[in-house]
């Protein structure tokens, strides 16, 4: 068998190291304590699914490792989550830049009241991504092509974003997020409001990005989870139940509570 | 376990499970009568369990859209899904058992009322109440969710193998005994084997019980010891 040199092992501990690892989380709203002791690794480069309940914290969890959580006054974080080894909630930490390394997508699509153009060009101005239009107008292109939404939108990018279908808005924020270059992708429940036809190619696009991006993503919809997420975590009234290859918690689950959740046994 | 928030779907599965249920009772019905049949030529009985086995068939035709229903329907998860996929695998293997034992009740009809054959067809008898109670043995495992029961089932197969091994060179030696014997033990001969299967097919319920209560695969294959390749080149 061939020996690796030190740099190739160390070029195969890099990509099994785990893109976020979050341990010991808490988190609080005002006295009531919405996620307790979440310990979780989440790959590079895979989609991670998060699934469970409603209230069962996994949208909390989500909003924690970008600091959405910032936000709501009340909201209390306490214990590590790194990116890349780095805490997310170091006081050096600019909550701006790590939300264009760490972007998001919400459920109900949300446009800027703007063009198509501008809604992509937004976040690259600001974080100053370009030097002058040429470059932006590739940054556009691109990230419309990367979200699947360029064939269908290039000749009206002028248009405002809000005239755009429900999917074809959801698609529009995948391309915003992807503008400023992230390397995470946070999803929160990007499918529900949409029908089943957009939902299969946000779906597509999804499994697309999974090469380029870390993806977690929050699911009502268990069929979704198993199909386009490599791992599953599964949340229940704040605490994370099981985690683990997706195949395995829907064919074989280990906790009880799991096993009762995805098979449609909650009281 | 708690019920389906969804209740037809509980009631979908039971009726699964019934099918299933079913099917076993009329599979143990037909082996045991067939061979019964066989030892005491008793063609009328013989006839019955061949007509027995199309009530088999329909069963498992029913088992297959009741499942296709419920992965349409329900899109099963966790235990249902391995409870699903077990269910189809397993009517499978008892319509499999059917067509075995029937085949040994129309051999009955081909041997028809020669005497020697009663003194012959002990050993298949004896085959045959192995089979059986593996057979019994599996089905009980499967309506209890028994793994511990499944997996000690399949372990006892080789017993079977064993038999038929030995069985099969009695025969051979009854048919150089007698030439006269030849027809009667080439038809017990196949009657043995048929029993042999049955009994692989209750092992492969076996495992499919294992897979089906604790998720996990029974992994270690088991010993091989039909020998009776190795008898036939001995004998050539």
């Amino acid at each position: 068998m061939n020996q690796m040199t030190e740099v190739e092992q160390k070029a195969v501990e890099m990509l099994n190291e785990p893109k976020i690892v979050a341990r010991n989380v808490q988190v609080y709203y005002g006295d009531t304590h919405a996620i307790k002791d979440v310990d979780v690794d989440i790959p590079a480069q895979s989609v991670t699914a998060f699934i469970g309940p409603s209230g069962c914290g996994k949208s909390t969890f989500l909003r924690t490792l970008n600091r959405m959580n910032d936000t709501i006054d009340i909201c209390r974080v306490e214990g590590d989550i790194l990116i890349d080894g780095e805490d997310v909630y170091d006081p050096k930490v600019d909550p701006v830049q790590l939300r264009a390394k760490v972007g998001m997508v919400f459920q109900k699509p949300n446009p800027f009241p703007k063009s198509i153009y501008d809604n992509v060009a937004y976040g690259p101005r600001i974080h100053g991504l370009s030097r002058n239009k040429t470059e932006l107008d590739e940054i556009v292109t691109s990230s419309l092509q990367k979200a699947g939404l360029w064939d269908e939108v290039k000749d009206r990018l002028d248009a405002p974003g809000t005239g755009l279908s429900g999917g074809q808005q959801q698609r529009l924020c995948i391309a915003r997020a992807i503008a400023v270059n992230p390397e995470i992708i946070l999803m929160d429940e990007p499918c529900s409001a949409l029908d089943p036809i957009a939902t299969a190619k946000v779906e597509e696009l999804i499994d697309e990005l999974r090469e380029n991006y870390t993806i977690v993503i929050v699911t009502h919809s268990m069929q979704q989870a198993a199909r386009v997420s490599q791992r599953t975590a599964f949340f229940h009234l704040g605490v994370l139940v099981e985690e683990g290859p997706t195949e395995d918690i829907f064919t074989n689950p280990h906790d009880k509570r799991t096993q009762d959740y995805i098979t449609g046994r909650f009281g | 376990m708690p019920d389906h928030t969804v209740t037809a779907y509980d009631e979908e599965l039971t009726a699964l499970k019934s099918r299933i249920a079913e099917m076993g009772g009329l599979a143990e019905t037909i082996v045991s009568n067939s061979v019964t049949a066989l030892v005491t030529q008793d063609l009328t009985l013989a006839q019955s369990m061949i007509e027995h086995d199309v009530r088999l068939d329909e069963l498992q035709q029913d088992v297959e859209i009741k499942l296709i229903e419920i992965i349409a329907r329900r899109q099963p998860m966790g235990s249902d899904l391995r409870e699903i996929m077990a269910a189809g695998r397993i009517a499978n293997d008892l319509e499999r058992v059917g067509d075995l034992a029937k085949n040994v009740a129309k051999r009955v009809i081909a041997i028809d009322n020669d005497l020697q054959s009663k003194k012959l067809s002990i050993g298949v008898e004896h085959i045959a109440e192995l089979a059986l109670a593996q057979l019994k043995q599996v089905l009980d495992a499967y309506t209890k969710r028994d793994a511990v029961s499944a997996r000690n089932v399949r372990e006892r197969d080789s017993e079977i193998d064993a038999i038929y091994t030995s069985l099969f060179r009695e025969l051979l030696t009854y048919m150089m005994e007698d030439p006269r014997n030849i027809t009667q033990c080439a038809h017990l001969l196949f009657c043995a084997k048929n029993i042999e299967r049955i009994g692989d097919h209750a092992t492969n319920i076996a495992e499919n019980v294992y897979w089906m209560t604790t998720g996990e695969r029974l992994a270690d294959e088991r010993p091989k010891v039909d020998e009776t390749g190795v008898t036939d080149k001995e004998n050539a």
